[in-house]
C-alpha cells in the first residue's frame, strides 16, 4: 500500500469530521433549547477534535511539512476529500439532526471496525473516537425518534430531512482503488462491509420514528474525488478567511 | 411565545464524581424525559470530566422538610452531645479508646 | 462571563411592604451572621424580588454573550482556537443555565424569565451590544471583558442566597481559563505581524472603556448600593471593583505593547493605585436604553433562535407524553 493512499484515506475521514463540526459549530448560540445547544457544542467539539488529530496524522503521512491547520486552513474545495452529507447546509433543527444520525451511524461501525486496524495510529485515533461517536448517535438516534414520532409538524420536517439527504448515503459504501488498497493492507475496512451494520441502525432508529426509508435511488457521488457541491466554497471561504487574508500570521 | 405550552419539566442533577463518593447535588436542567435529562446533564455538568455516575430526579418529586419547622425537626439533635465521643473523658494514660 | 451594573434598585416595596418587622430583624441578623439563605426560608419580598431581577439579568447576560463571540466561531483561524472558542462560548452556555436554574429555585419557571428578555423587558449587561469586528476582539472579550466579570463575580460567590452563591463557585471555577485564553491570543497578536499588532491596539481602543463600564455607575451617583449591601446581595462596590480591575489589567496591557485610549491614565505614587479619566455614561446609558450598535441584532438573533425552536421543543414534549401514556398502558396490561 502506498503512502499516498494512506494520506488520502485520513483525508477522507479527517475532512469529514472538520466538516461536520463546522456545520455542527455554526449551531452555537441558536439552538432550539439552551440544554441543546450545549449538546450540540460538544459533538462539533469532537468531530474538530478528531479532525484535528486526522489530519495531523495525514499531514505526517504526507511528510511535505504541512501540519493539521495548513491541510485545514489553505487547500481549496476540490483538495477536499470529505463525504458531501457532511457539508450540506443545517437546514432546520430536522436535517441537521437527520444528517447527523446517518452519519454517526457510519461513524461508529467505521470507527469499531478500524479500532482492529493493523495501523496502530489509526487503531488508536479510532478507540479514542468510537466512543464519541456512539454518545453522538444515542443523541442523534434519539432525537430522530422525538422528531418522527412528535407532531405532525416534526414529522413532516424529519421525513422531508430524511428524503434530502438519502441520496448523500450511498457515498459511504464506495469502493474505489484507496479503499481496495487500505482493505488489502489491513488497514481500514472494505467499505461495503460497513453497510450491513449501518442498515440494521438505520432502520431500527426509522421504525420507531414511523419515518419512511426513502427508496433507493440515485446517490451523489465526488466528494472523495474533490467534486463538491456549492455550499463547500462558501463555508471554507468563510473557515479560511483568516490564514488566508494574513499569510505566514501565527495565530 | 409567552405561553409556551411545552416547557420542558424542570429535574435535579446529581453527580458522583468518582467511585467511592457520594451522588451530590450539581443543579437543574430541562428536559422531556428521564432518558434526555441523563444525556443533558452529562454536557451541561460533567464538560471537565466532573462525573463517573449522574442521577436525575423531577424536581417536583422532591419531597422536603419545611424550612419553618427547622426548630422542631433538627434543634432537638443538638443537645444529644453524649452521642459525640468528645463526651466523654477518660485519662490519658488510658490508650487505644 | 460578563455582569454588569448589578447593583439593583431593590424592587418596589423591599423594604416596607407586607414583612413583619419581626421576621425582618431576624432575617437580617441570619444574614449579618454570614449564615446562607436557601431557597425554602423565609425572606423579604424585596430581597426574593432583588435576587430574581439580579440573577436572571445576569442569566440573559450569558446567552446574549454567547452572540458576539460566537460571530467568530466559523472563523477561528486554527484548529486549535476554533475548539478553545468553541468551547468557551459553551461554557457561557452553560453558565447561563446554572444562574437560570438558581433564579428558578426562587420560584421562577426559566421560560418566563426567557419570555421577558425576548420581549424586551429585562435587561442584560450592555457589552454584549457592541460589535465583534476582527478576531482580535474575541482576545479583548476574553481579556478585558471576562476580565472585568471575574472581578465582579469573585465577591458573589460569598453572596447570602445560597444557590447563587453556589452557581458562582462553579462559574468561577470554570471561568478561569476564559481570560487566560483571552489574553494569550492578545499576546499571539501583539508578537506577530504588524496587521496583527494593529488589530489588538484596535480592539483595546474599542473594549477599553466598555469594559470599565461594566462595573456600573460610580458608588457617589449610585443610590440603591446600601440595601442590597445589607443583604450581602452586594459585597464591594462599583467603584473599588473598578480600581481593582484597572491595576490588574494596566500592566498587562503595558506588557502586550500597546496604548491604553485613555491620555489621562497615570500612576499615582501616594495612592498606589492607576488613576483613569472620565468615563462617558452617556454612552452607557444610551446603549442600556437600547441604542447601541448592535441591540436590535442582538435580541433579533435570540427570538429568532426561540421561535425556530418552537416546533422541536413541541415535538419533544409530544413525544414524551405519547410515551408516557404507551408505558402507563403497559403497565396496566
Amino acid at each position: 500500500m502506498s503512502g499516498g493512499a494512506r494520506f488520502e484515506y485520513l483525508l477522507r475521514l479527517g475532512d469529514s469530521c472538520l466538516v461536520l463540526g463546522h456545520r455542527v459549530s455554526e449551531w452555537c448560540g441558536h439552538a432550539p433549547e439552551l440544554e441543546e445547544d450545549i449538546a450540540l457544542a460538544n459533538v462539533a467539539l469532537d468531530l474538530t477534535g478528531q479532525a484535528d488529530l486526522l489530519l495531523g496524522e495525514a499531514a505526517r503521512t504526507e511528510g511535505r511539512g504541512r501540519d493539521a491547520d495548513a491541510l485545514a486552513f489553505l487547500r481549496d474545495a476540490w483538495d477536499f476529500r470529505n463525504l458531501l452529507i457532511c457539508e450540506r447546509p443545517n437546514g432546520d433543527f430536522a436535517h441537521t439532526i437527520v444528517r447527523q444520525f446517518l452519519f454517526d451511524a457510519w461513524q461508529v461501525e467505521l470507527y469499531a471496525a478500524l479500532t482492529g486496524s493493523g495501523d496502530s495510529a489509526l487503531a488508536g485515533i479510532a478507540g479514542k473516537a468510537v466512543k464519541e461517536a456512539e454518545y453522538h448517535l444515542r443523541h442523534s438516534g434519539e432525537w430522530v425518534v422525538r422528531l418522527g414520532d412528535g407532531t405532525a409538524e416534526s414529522r413532516t420536517r424529519a421525513q422531508a430531512a430524511l428524503d434530502a439527504l438519502w441520496p448523500y448515503t450511498g457515498e459511504m459504501f464506495e469502493t474505489d482503488e484507496t479503499s481496495a488498497a487500505l482493505a488489502a493492507a489491513h488497514v481500514a475496512p472494505d467499505p461495503e462491509s460497513l453497510r450491513p451494520g449501518w442498515t440494521r441502525i438505520v432502520d431500527s432508529i426509522l421504525g420507531e420514528a414511523t419515518l419512511t426509508k426513502p427508496q433507493a435511488g440515485w446517490m451523489q457521488t465526488g466528494g472523495f474525488n474533490g467534486r463538491h457541491s456549492e455550499a463547500l466554497g462558501h463555508m471554507l471561504a468563510t473557515m479560511q478567511f483568516l490564514p488566508r487574508a494574513y499569510p505566514g500570521a501565527k495565530w | 411565545m409567552a405561553e409556551d405550552r411545552n416547557d420542558w419539566p424542570l429535574w435535579e442533577v446529581f453527580v458522583r464524581s468518582r467511585n467511592g463518593l457520594a451522588h451530590r447535588h450539581v443543579g437543574s436542567l430541562h428536559a422531556v424525559d428521564g432518558e434526555m435529562a441523563v444525556e443533558m446533564a452529562r454536557d451541561v455538568y460533567c464538560r471537565r470530566a466532573e462525573g463517573v455516575s449522574v442521577w436525575v430526579a423531577r424536581s417536583a418529586d422532591i419531597v422536603a422538610s419545611d424550612p419553618a419547622r427547622k426548630d422542631d425537626m433538627f434543634e432537638p439533635m443538638v443537645s444529644k452531645i453524649y452521642r459525640h465521643p468528645t463526651f466523654y473523658e477518660i485519662p490519658s494514660e488510658v490508650k487505644n479508646i | 462571563m460578563y455582569t454588569q451594573g448589578l447593583d439593583q434598585r431593590p424592587a418596589d416595596g423591599a423594604t416596607k411592604a407586607g414583612d413583619d418587622p419581626a421576621a425582618l430583624a431576624a432575617f437580617q441578623a441570619r444574614v449579618d451572621r454570614e449564615e446562607k439563605i436557601e431557597p425554602n426560608d423565609w425572606m423579604p419580598q424585596g430581597y426574593r424580588r432583588t435576587l430574581v431581577r439580579q440573577i436572571s439579568q445576569h442569566a440573559h447576560s450569558e446567552i446574549v454573550g454567547m452572540l458576539p463571540e460566537g460571530n467568530w466561531i466559523t472563523r477561528a483561524p486554527s484548529l486549535r482556537r476554533k475548539m478553545i472558542l468553541l468551547a468557551k462560548v459553551q461554557d457561557e452556555g452553560g453558565h447561563g443555565l446554572y444562574l437560570y436554574s438558581a433564579a428558578e429555585t426562587l420560584g421562577v419557571p426559566r421560560a418566563e424569565m426567557v419570555d421577558q428578555l425576548l420581549a424586551g423587558k429585562a435587561k442584560y449587561s450592555s457589552i454584549f451590544n457592541y460589535p465583534t469586528l476582527t478576531w482580535a476582539d474575541i482576545g479583548a472579550i476574553g481579556w478585558l471583558v471576562d476580565g472585568a466579570a471575574i472581578m465582579n463575580q469573585v465577591p458573589l460567590c460569598r453572596c447570602s442566597y445560597g444557590p447563587y452563591a453556589r452557581a458562582m463557585i462553579r462559574i468561577c471555577r470554570e471561568e478561569s481559563f476564559h481570560q487566560r485564553q483571552g489574553y494569550e491570543l492578545m499576546l499571539k497578536l501583539a508578537q506577530g505581524t504588524s496587521e496583527q499588532k494593529r488589530m489588538a491596539q484596535d480592539a483595546l481602543d474599542r473594549w477599553w472603556w466598555p469594559s470599565l463600564m461594566m462595573f456600573g455607575p460610580s458608588d457617589r451617583e449610585s443610590i440603591h448600593s446600601s440595601q442590597n449591601m445589607a443583604w450581602k446581595i452586594k459585597r464591594v462596590s462599583n467603584d473599588e471593583l473598578r480600581q481593582k480591575f484597572v491595576d490588574a489589567t494596566v500592566p498587562q496591557g503595558h506588557y502586550l505593547g500597546l496604548t491604553f485610549p485613555d491620555p489621562e491614565l497615570r500612576f499615582d505614587e501616594a495612592s498606589g493605585h492607576w488613576t483613569h479619566g472620565p468615563i462617558d455614561w452617556s454612552e452607557f446609558n444610551r446603549i442600556l436604553a437600547g441604542d447601541g450598535p448592535c441591540n436590535r441584532e442582538r435580541m433579533a438573533a435570540r427570538r429568532k433562535a426561540h421561535a425556530d425552536g418552537a416546533w422541536v421543543r413541541e415535538a419533544a414534549a409530544a413525544f414524551a407524553a405519547k410515551r408516557a401514556r404507551r408505558q402507563r398502558a403497559e403497565a396496566a396490561e
